[in-house]
């Protein structure tokens, strides 16, 4: 099985170069799928985020998803990169890019990566206010953990 | 053992991380969870509401009911909002 890369930075990353690195010299890849999460500014009121994590943990737990993704789809290649630390309205914050022989598989692993590593990945994002009144943790949303819950299967739901 | 807070946990006992020794009894993380909201407002503030409070044991995610055995860091931080 390959091996997936996951990076947990404060710098940004740049999709395309990623991109190239993923499929350089490869002659099987016939479908890349990227997703990017964004900052958005909430209409206004969001002057940034504010990402902590848990080092050590956050790679591990990002490697464990990728180990499932890699399990239950046949990808040939699958990178996942998280940043932490501050980060402003249209700033990126976490790629995932997954390539695979066809699109079907590429789009399906990439939302379940995205989908398992909102509601596992130890992560937590705190907002600054452009009003400068006090910020507050973001609340986990049920929508997130009904998301994941969809992909449960007996045989490749992480949590078992 | 090491015991490891993340965001309004870390900011409710008011400690990124501190060595603990609970007492043999203590023998699940619910039991040390317990054990951590006796020991002042910070911590029972961070535990008040047990659901909304997750746990790690050297790194991996376990619930109330697992045992600590020999585990070296113990982490307790709200449910994740990455991504």
């Amino acid at each position: 099985m390959i091996a997936p890369t996951v990076r947990v930075q404060v710098e940004d990353f740049d999709v395309a170069a990623e991109e190239a690195l993923l499929t350089r010299g490869r002659r099987d890849i016939g479908a890349v799928v990227a997703f990017t999460g964004l900052c958005r500014d909430e209409d206004g009121a969001l002057a940034a985020l504010e990402l902590e994590h848990y080092p050590g943990m956050a790679e591990e737990e990002i490697a464990r998803v990728a180990g499932t993704a890699l399990a239950r789809w046949p990808l040939a290649g699958l990178t996942i990169i998280h940043r932490y630390g501050k980060i402003s309205p249209g700033d990126r914050i976490v790629m995932t890019l997954v390539a695979a022989r066809h699109r079907a598989e590429a789009f399906a692993a990439a939302e379940f990566m995205m989908d398992y590593l909102k509601t596992r990945a130890p992560f937590w994002k705190k907002t600054h206010r452009v009003d400068g009144a006090q910020g507050h943790w973001v609340e986990a949303k049920a929508q997130d953990e009904a998301a994941a819950a969809r992909w449960a299967t007996k045989s490749s739901d992480p949590a078992q | 053992m090491k015991a490891v807070y993340f965001a309004w946990v870390r900011e409710r006992i008011g400690l990124a991380e501190e060595e603990i020794a609970p007492p043999e009894s203590v023998k699940t993380v619910g039991q040390l969870i317990d054990w951590l909201a006796e020991r002042g407002e910070g911590y029972a503030a961070a535990f008040a509401s047990r659901k909304s409070v997750r746990a790690a044991l050297d790194k991996t995610h376990v619930t109330a009911q697992t045992p600590i055995a020999a585990a070296r860091e113990i982490a307790f931080f709200p449910p994740m909002t990455g991504g």
